[in-house]
């Protein structure tokens, strides 16, 4: 397994070899060693492989990745998987804001809690946060699911679209068009996968709360205009 | 016996003029601020109050038919392994498909390609036709990310990160529902019919100092290939210009207030940033500051129509200009051959500006089947190759009246302003005497 210790090689090396890997090849294993917070560590990867970051990144770790399954053995700067396209990232610390932004697909778990903006203009992400998450949470989110074991921020979902967003715990204050629904049998299910490919078997779906948008200002509307 | 005294002809007022009576009707009767497409339509100071000196018993002029005069541009040479190398220095601007009909992307495509150019997605994301038919195309990132993804971000010949546009320094844009087809929807994974907004900020930094460490993000992601543009609004160009250059930018683009947009308020389009003349100098004083002037590319857009305003753009520091609502007008937006259809709108050919309501007659700001088979793609381009070569060949001949083997070359000094608003804002001399009004500051 190549170990790449980025006290000694530049950032660039490890890069350039992760995007060389032939996207239909074989399962790789890449580590990285002595990350210390540095930004845009394993960006635009396109190819099956494991990626292990012992230590702490700084901003858009995993960056546009697709295919790979990044883990973090430490905490993430801003922007963490952010455009993600397919695959995996964990952080086993905390996040910090904006995880998972605009991100079209793939699955990002954080174990720790993730700050503000957390999934902000998601556009199919799945992202699992086991602790909290701050405020304006899922702003603009287009579509895939938030889920928060913990408790969420001001203004959750602010002017979101077709996201679908599951808390456990309190929500402090609900975003415009944000609004509570009801949990169908198909969010149990969809919900209970969800737990399931994070990795979480101790919390139960019928737990969480789901939150959605009340779809009134899809269409301007000036009797809204407070709203804006 | 009848008497009359004389009386007054009847005197509207400057204030409250015919437009701006009808702008209060519209805005009782509905309750909504007005929305539209393109740039400020107010008059402004421009290049049409500049004038180029020509060669005279100091100056030798260059023979038109014997001497060359060189057009070319390259943009990215700071930092990317993969500069873009144009033949003129003339751009297509960034427009976004749902805004525009899929041909008429690739129209504007087919004709840059033909004169040698680049061209622009917008927000929304690159589409095929697009992107095959462009040679070389520049990729916007946009706040809203609508249709972004790495594999496009790869396929492209350079970035642009777009932080503002001229129209709307500061404003974000809105697409509205009736132009959501299927297409357009799935490209920008919402639902079909609903207004999208997009967003004035980045939703994932904040400020220069974030900006720079996104931009190392989409280095590294492209391998360090791509050049990285940096667009934004003619708000505050010396100080946005210098913040884009610290940021890590390899080309600037500027793009003062008649630069248009799809759709934005009327109030927005005509009341928020500069015009175009006063920013260039700005911008290119900070480049000089900075010692960075032609390392890091400066394009200039909003308002430039034909060879002159290229040069007097270029004469003032620009290393290109880029044109979006002229390219418009040469695949046939406006076209007076579909006077009935705009009259039947309300409008007229030439003023018609209603871009966001998808019911174009020419076919180009619509996504309605039948409206876009009006424009064929491989004429329109053609059109537009005419244009731009047009353009190019007009600015070439001023440069060689004043001498340069180089559109490059012209200078400042080749310039008079014809009235103390443009020599202000041009740093040129007021024509006929050697003043420049406001020096001493920006």
């Amino acid at each position: 397994m190549p170990v790449f210790d980025l006290a000694t090689t530049e950032l660039r090396a490890l890069n350039a070899s992760l995007h060389a890997l032939d996207k239909n090849g074989e399962n790789a294993e890449f580590e990285v060693i002595n990350p210390r917070g540095a930004h845009a560590v394993a960006v635009g990867i396109d190819a099956p492989v494991d990626v292990h970051i012992k230590g702490s990144v700084g901003y858009y770790c995993a960056g546009m990745n697709e295919t790979a399954n990044i883990t973090v053995h430490g905490h993430a700067g801003p922007g963490v998987a952010e455009n993600m396209m397919s695959g995996k990232v964990v952080i086993k610390g905390d996040a910090s804001q904006y995880a998972g932004a605009t991100a079209h697909g793939g699955l990002l778990v954080i174990e720790g809690n993730a700050s503000s903006r957390c999934g902000i203009s998601m556009k199919g992400i799945d992202i699992v946060v086991k602790g909290n998450i701050g405020h304006m949470s899922a702003f603009m989110a287009q579509s895939g699911n938030l889920v928060v074991l913990g408790d969420a921020g001001d203004a959750l979902g602010d002017s979101l679209y077709e996201a679908r967003l599951f808390v456990r715990g309190k929500v402090k204050s609900l975003g415009a068009d944000c609004i509570k629904k009801d949990m169908r049998p198909e969010h149990i299910e969809l919900l209970g996968k969800l737990l399931s490919d994070a990795g979480i078997t101790d919390v139960k779906p019928e737990e969480f709360t789901r939150y959605g948008s009340a779809r009134q200002l899809y269409n301007f509307n000036i009797d809204n205009a407070d709203a804006y | 016996m009848s008497h009359k005294h004389p009386v007054t002809t009847p005197r509207k007022s400057a204030t409250f003029d015919d437009y701006t009576l009808s702008e209060i009707r519209r805005a009782a009767a509905t309750g909504i601020y007005d929305i539209r497409g393109s740039g400020t339509k107010r008059k402004v100071p421009h290049f049409d109050d500049l004038l180029f000196l020509g060669a005279s018993m100091s100056r030798y002029p260059l023979e038109g038919y014997r001497e060359k005069c060189e057009t070319s541009v390259t943009l990215g040479t700071r930092f990317a392994k993969k500069p873009i190398e144009l033949k003129i220095p003339i751009t297509i601007a960034g427009m976004s498909f749902g805004s525009l009909s899929g041909p008429a992307k690739e129209a504007l495509g087919r004709g840059a390609t033909l004169a040698g150019t680049s061209t622009t997605t917008g927000d929304g994301g690159m589409t095929e036709e697009e992107r095959g038919h462009s040679e070389t195309l520049v990729y916007q990132y946009l706040p809203s990310r609508y249709g972004m993804n790495p594999r496009d971000l790869k396929r492209a010949d350079a970035i642009e990160i777009v932080i503002g546009q001229g129209a709307k320094p500061g404003g974000g844009g809105m697409l509205l529902g009736q132009k959501i087809s299927d297409r357009v929807a799935h490209m920008r994974n919402l639902p079909k019919g609903i207004d999208q907004r997009s967003a004035c900020r980045h939703p994932d930094w904040t400020g220069p100092d974030d900006l720079e460490i996104k931009i190392q993000e989409l280095r590294e992601i492209t391998d360090w290939e791509k050049p990285i543009f940096i667009k934004v609004g003619g708000a505050r160009p010396y100080y946005d210009v210098a913040l884009a250059v610290k940021a890590g930018a390899d080309v600037i683009v500027l793009d003062g207030m008649q630069g248009g947009t799809a759709a934005t308020q009327e109030v927005f389009i005509e009341h928020v940033g500069q015009p175009t003349l006063a920013c260039i100098r700005p911008a290119v004083k900070a480049l000089q500051d900075m010692g960075m002037h032609r390392k890091v590319q400066l394009i200039v857009s909003g308002g430039i129509r034909n060879g002159a305003d290229v040069a007097k753009a270029l004469a003032l520091g620009a290393d290109a200009v880029s044109i979006g609502t002229a390219a418009l007008v040469a695949i046939g937006d406006n076209d007076p051959k579909w006077e009935e259809d705009y009259n039947a709108l309300g409008t007229t050919a030439g003023a018609y500006d209603d871009w966001h309501e998808g019911r174009d007659p020419a076919g180009i700001t619509t996504q309605d089947a039948d409206l876009m088979k009006r424009v064929d793609p491989i004429a329109a381009g053609r059109r537009l190759a005419n244009y731009l070569k047009v353009m190019t060949l007009e600015a070439q001949t001023i440069a060689r009246a004043c001498g340069k083997n180089h559109v490059h070359n012209l200078e400042p000094e080749d310039l008079c302003a014809l009235n103390i608003e443009a020599a202000a804002m041009a740093g040129v001399p007021l024509a006929g005497t050697s003043w420049i009004p406001g020096q001493g500051g920006f």
